[in-house]
């Protein structure tokens, strides 16, 4: 089967079948997005989640910090979808809110990889690279080209590619 | 505002962010996930008739608005919400990186690592460009990053996610530990 109809990006909902949200809606409604980008960018910096020397301690064990951050993110994420679905909780505009199972590939190990040695490098994953570049550190804009270039290559190379 | 401006714990941190995953299902049924961003940069720029970039992606725009977001909460924090005194790191690490000719001076990246000049090394061109490679070309095909698996997945119970979870850590651990000894050397 070609792999143009596998769905393995669990972030992207490119399958117009699955595609949620059907209602047309005005752009500055995505201001609220960008409201809670604002919340979650303070949270990386005083958290100090971005910083390389973090990354470094986490993966030398040499510090709980981001072992006790994604940690507790996590169960606080579980608990709260727990409630959504216990509760059958709708969006603040009353649409429903859904889940889709996600599918194992050997995308996820490989790619998994490859990810967690650009990690160690940058002291970044995507969110921080952000947060980065908004703190001043007007460098990690080439990192972030580089990200998206490594992206641009995957999508090309995407067929040829164990999955 | 003292509570504001100090570095703020993991057990407060860790909630807020784990947070976010309701707040962004609340606000529109939109799942926690950043790295998507970078395939949609690539969608709306250069799609050249690859099918993985063949997609509307307007209508994932809220993604883009957040990452906007975080660059303007990044850029809030450290301008109006900055502790006074500078962060502290582990004194093994202090110790490793002095080795390595790199200073501790208090800022959230190594100043002599990430800077223009040294992307003309090969030490800056691997820890910034081939980096920043490996971020965006491993976090899509694992088909998310840390917050799409480790913390959206994770939180709606996908063991793909554990498993893209701990490859990124295995990767991590590897990187650092072995392979980034070498590199700093440079």
């Amino acid at each position: 089967m070609s792999l143009q109809n596998i769905d393995t990006d669990f972030e992207v909902v490119s399958m117009p079948a699955t595609t949620t949200t059907t209602k047309k809606t005005p752009w500055w409604s995505q201001l609220q997005f960008m409201a809670a980008g604002i919340f979650f960018g303070i949270i990386l910096i005083k958290s100090e989640v971005m910083s390389w020397y973090r990354i470094q301690e986490m993966f030398r064990l040499q510090s709980f910090h981001m072992y006790g951050v994604i940690g507790s993110a996590v169960v606080t994420g579980i608990i709260s979808v727990l409630i959504i679905k216990k509760t059958g909780a709708k969006t603040l505009y009353g649409e429903p809110i859904t889940f889709q199972p996600k599918s194992f590939n050997k995308g996820q190990i490989f790619g998994g990889l490859l990810f967690g040695f650009g990690w160690a490098l940058t002291g970044a994953c995507p969110g921080p690279l952000f947060a980065q570049i908004g703190a001043g550190f007007s460098v990690v804009i080439v990192t972030l080209f580089s990200a998206i270039l490594g992206t641009w290559v995957y999508g090309k190379l995407r067929d040829r590619l164990p999955h | 505002m003292h509570i504001l401006s100090t570095p703020w714990p993991w057990y407060v941190a860790g909630p807020l962010i784990g947070l976010t995953v309701p707040l962004l299902l609340l606000l529109g049924n939109r799942h926690f996930g950043i790295s998507a961003n970078l395939r949609h940069i690539c969608a709306a720029c250069l799609p050249a008739k690859i099918p993985f970039f063949s997609y509307d992606w307007k209508k994932e725009s809220w993604n883009l608005f957040f990452a906007g977001g975080i660059l303007i909460g990044g850029f809030i924090a450290v301008t109006f919400l900055a502790g006074p005194a500078p962060a502290t790191i582990a004194p093994q690490l202090e110790t490793e990186l002095q080795g390595y000719g790199l200073s501790y001076t208090g800022s959230l990246l190594p100043a002599d690592l990430f800077n223009w000049p040294a992307l003309l090394t090969i030490r800056g061109l691997i820890l910034m460009v081939a980096g920043g490679f490996l971020v965006g070309f491993g976090t899509r095909y694992a088909g998310g990053c840390t917050s799409g698996h480790a913390i959206m997945g994770l939180s709606n119970l996908q063991w793909p996610s554990l498993v893209a979870t701990c490859c990124f850590m295995a990767g991590g651990f590897i990187m650092a530990n072995l392979i980034l000894p070498f590199i700093l050397q440079l």
